[in-house]
């Protein structure tokens, strides 16, 4: 996940080394190549996968299933016209999914909300047994994984300013993308739905298996956010770690507009 | 008035003081330079301050700038970061940024001079925008001030580019892409754009060359320019003397307000620190560019939220604002016009606002000095034009924030790009319509107030059954600021020597009537001796 930089000026020319069947043909091989290479990652994160959890948790989730879910993912988890198939989508997408609020969807809108959460731990658990009992896919990830004194934020911030920083922004305050969609501030997301974020890759963002981002690069990445998060910027309060807009406006507002009152104040105590 | 200049007899007496202004007098003859400088007169009015705001920010950005060339190094030699910022230990970068991070974090003082230098740069560009804007619509740029407000427009756009030099310096991630624009930007001018781009980065963008030529743009060139050009504008501002609103017993051969020596010396001296004092206020409590987020510049990575500095944040808005497919091959090459129309249409408007007190006065003909300002709504179609103008450079500003509105606001960035096009296209008719009806208005509210008086509220019945409302006079003084403006006529088509009206001459009678069809002939002596009649 490279982010490729855009340069509006490149010429492209159609030469006769460049013939559009061979633009087709390279885009083919590459479509059959990364399809494989997917299949093959996702069968390996899907090893990943731990211990199945016991019988009796697995009941209570699919009786959850029925009444909450599956008037829109169906009664077999198999997808309706409302939402999709979550057979394969693992225990890691339902934890994230409803432990974030943002299942069972409330409206349809550009893209699920976050709401409060409807559940408690133990059904959210039990939903996630129940979905990974259907077919194997993204496990909860297991506290070693999400131990930041074990990770080097660092690598982190490396590996977020390449693979994130485009949809979350350098600082993870967020972004937009198109048609209404975004991508939310990383504040506050605890470590565990941060991992799950990235196995998952919820709604628009991609997933970023184990051969993309190994285990211990997703630790850095996490331990790099929660770094951010705890120790306060150091020049001061930040705006919102918004960058140049929120500074702007913070020159004109504030510090334009209180010189300006300044200015009023000498001229008028002098008459 | 003699200050400094008494030395001859106080020399007798011995002080120090004295002493050591007969010293420089007798080696420098200075004494006449300073009492005429010392009696020069300067009208006091807060919208005069502006311009002082953005000398003293100036000087602010010279002095905290000179610190960080102390530590700074620009240089884009590879070096891994081994300061005291974790986050970023380890890491590969420049020696430009890791001595900028070094700057903000082991060195005592280095993270507030930045924090003072960048605010200051901010509030530079930001004074001069807002000191331009008093000149424009208050007519202050009429004869004989147009070369002063071109040299000031050249010092607007300096600033521009000083301030893009510097954003660019610690080669950080977020100004690294913004080079990357620019780059783009080149590349996208047709036949020159890729020579001009390679000789610019000294090869392939990004290079290792750049950081430092803008570095020696940014420290040296730059700043003697701009200096050399407030030096100018100051002399233009001694040699024009100062501007005035109208009032009482003001003229247009005299100005009305405080000598330079010792008032307007110490008022000035004391605004300097009190504009100071609020940069180092933000910036010790404020983060402004935090580069330790944005990381060192590496060409892959390009975070969500990437915008300039404010002031070049119009120019990123064009390039947000052109819709998809303006970009086509004609002839083998590539014709970018989603780079070429922002920069036409910037050069354009760039190219009118500096010019623009010649085109004004090539359309009302108006030779003659002014040194008594307009209020805008006695210029109406000046401020209609001014509000045109600001309503577009607004809407390219706001579109560079596009995908922040978007978020904050939860609404579509197509739909928020889309709104901003209509603004930037439609919007500078809706607002010229709009100011100049509200500068009619007021001029009638005017007009009428200067001839009837304010209305009381008081509601008396005459002997004879009418109710009036009493209407309380104006005192003399008040009325002066209301009835004394000038009103222009359109330029009559006049044949000239050879008895022809040339195609020239009627573009210009043209553009004259549409300046100044519209108008409301201020108050004359007849009418307000009429008025005197009545109630
Ligand atoms: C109102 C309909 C609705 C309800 C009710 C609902 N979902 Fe969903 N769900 C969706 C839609 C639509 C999506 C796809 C969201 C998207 O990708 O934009 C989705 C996505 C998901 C995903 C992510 C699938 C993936 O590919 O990663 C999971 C997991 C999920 N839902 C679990 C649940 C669970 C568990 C419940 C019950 C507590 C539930 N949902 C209730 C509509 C619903
Ligand atoms: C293509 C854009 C994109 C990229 C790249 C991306 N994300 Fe996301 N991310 C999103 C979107 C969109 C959502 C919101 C999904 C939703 O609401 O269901 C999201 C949600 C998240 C959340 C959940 C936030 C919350 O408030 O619950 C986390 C955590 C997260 N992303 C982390 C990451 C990390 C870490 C990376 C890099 C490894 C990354 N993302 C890369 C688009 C992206």
């Amino acid at each position: 996940m490279r982010a490729k930089t855009h340069t509006p000026g490149r010429t492209v020319r159609k030469t006769g080394r460049r013939h559009p069947l061979a633009t087709i043909a390279l885009i083919a091989i590459g479509l059959g190549l990364t399809g494989g290479a997917y299949a093959a990652f996702n069968t390996s994160t899907a090893s990943a996968e731990p211990a199945a959890a016991s019988q009796q948790s697995v009941d209570q989730g699919k009786k959850i299933f029925m009444s909450n879910c599956a008037t829109c993912h169906g009664l077999s988890a198999s997808g309706t016209a409302n939402g999709p198939s979550l057979i394969g989508v693992g225990a890691a997408a339902v934890d994230f999914q409803v432990g974030t609020g943002r299942m069972p969807m409330a409206m349809n809108g550009p893209q699920a909300q976050q709401k409060p959460v409807q559940f408690t731990g133990s059904d959210i658990s039990a939903l996630a047994d129940y979905v990974a009992s259907l077919a194997p896919g993204p496990g909860i990830p297991n506290a070693s994984l999400l131990d930041t004194t074990q990770g080097n934020a660092a690598n982190g911030g490396e590996l977020f300013r390449t693979n994130c920083a485009m949809c979350h922004n350098v600082a993870g305050a967020g972004g937009a993308l198109t048609e209404g969609k975004f991508a939310p501030a990383l504040s506050g997301v605890s470590a565990q739905h941060i991992y799950e974020a990235m196995v998952t890759g919820p709604q628009n963002m991609p997933v970023f298996n184990d051969s993309n981002i190994s285990p211990s690069g997703k630790r850095d990445i996490i331990t790099y956010l929660k770094y951010i998060e705890k120790n306060p910027s150091p020049g001061g309060f930040a705006l919102g770690d918004l960058g140049p807009v929120a500074e702007g406006l913070f020159l004109w507002i504030f510090g334009l507009g209180s010189i300006v009152a300044l200015t009023v104040w000498i001229t008028a105590k002098s008459n | 008035m003699s200050t400094t200049t008494a030395a001859p007899r106080a020399a007798k007496k011995g002080g120090f003081t004295a002493a050591a202004a007969n010293y420089l007098e007798d080696r420098t003859s200075m004494s006449a330079a300073v009492r005429e400088f010392g009696r020069k007169i300067f009208p006091d009015h807060w919208s005069f301050l502006l311009g002082e705001v953005a000398l003293y920010s100036f000087i602010v950005i010279l002095l905290s700038g000179t610190f960080l060339t102390f530590f700074f190094q620009a240089s884009q030699a590879s070096v891994i970061y081994d300061g005291s910022f974790v986050p970023l230990k380890g890491v590969e970068m420049s020696s430009a940024m890791s001595s900028t991070l070094n700057i903000s974090f082991d060195i005592r003082g280095g993270l507030l001079m930045r924090q003072v230098h960048h605010w200051a740069a901010l509030l530079f560009v930001a004074s001069i925008g807002l000191h331009m804007l008093r000149i424009y619509f208050t007519g202050a740029f009429r004869k004989p001030r147009e070369l002063n407000w071109v040299i000031g427009f050249v010092l607007f756009i300096l600033a521009m580019a000083e301030g893009f030099t510097g954003y660019s310096l610690p080669d950080d991630l977020l100004s690294g892409n913004g080079l990357r624009i620019i780059d783009g930007l080149i590349k996208g001018i047709p036949l020159v754009g890729t020579w001009i781009s390679f000789l610019l980065f000294g090869g392939e963008f990004p290079g290792t060359a750049i950081v430092g030529r803008l570095y020696t743009l940014h420290i040296l060139l730059l700043p003697a320019l701009v200096l050399a050009m407030i030096a100018l504008h100051l002399l233009f501002v001694v040699v024009h003397k100062h501007t005035q609103y109208a009032g009482p017993g003001r003229t247009q051969e005299n100005v009305i307000g405080y000598p330079v020596l010792p008032v307007y010396a110490a008022k000035a001296g004391g605004f300097f620190f009190i504009v100071f004092g609020v940069v180092v206020l933000m910036a010790s409590f404020f983060t402004i560019n935090p580069i330790w987020n944005y990381g060192p510049y590496d060409p892959s990575p390009v975070s969500a939220g990437t915008q300039p500095d404010w002031y070049i944040g119009f120019a990123d808005g064009a390039l947000r604002l052109i819709p998809p497919g303006w970009e086509f091959v004609w002839l083998n090459h590539t014709w970018s016009f989603n780079i070429l129309t922002p920069l036409i249409v910037i050069g354009v408007f760039i190219v009118l606002v500096m010019f623009y007190p010649f085109i004004e006065s090539w359309i009302t003909g108006d030779r003659r000095e002014h040194h008594i300002l307009d209020r805008p709504r006695n210029a109406p179609t000046r401020t209609a034009i001014g509000a045109a103008g600001v309503t577009f450079y607004a809407g390219l500003w706001a579109a560079a924030s596009s995908d922040l509105i978007a978020t904050h606001f939860m609404l579509t960035i197509e739909g928020v790009i889309h709104a901003i096009q209509a603004i930037v296209v439609l919007g500078p008719f809706v607002a010229f319509f709009i100011a100049k009806r509200v500068c009619l208005a007021l001029q009638k509210k005017d007009r009428s107030i200067a001839l009837h008086g304010y209305e009381s509220g008081r509601i008396v019945r005459l002997p004879g059954g009418e109710y009036i409302e009493v209407h309380e006079r104006l005192d003399e003084y008040e009325r002066w600021r209301l009835v004394s403006f000038e009103s222009y006529q359109p330029l009559m088509l006049r044949p000239n020597s050879r008895g022809k009206i040339t195609v020239g001459q009627r573009v210009r009678a043209g553009i004259s009537r549409w300046f100044f069809e519209d108008r409301i002939a201020p108050v004359t002596m007849r009418e307000l001796e009429e008025g005197h009649g009545h109630h």
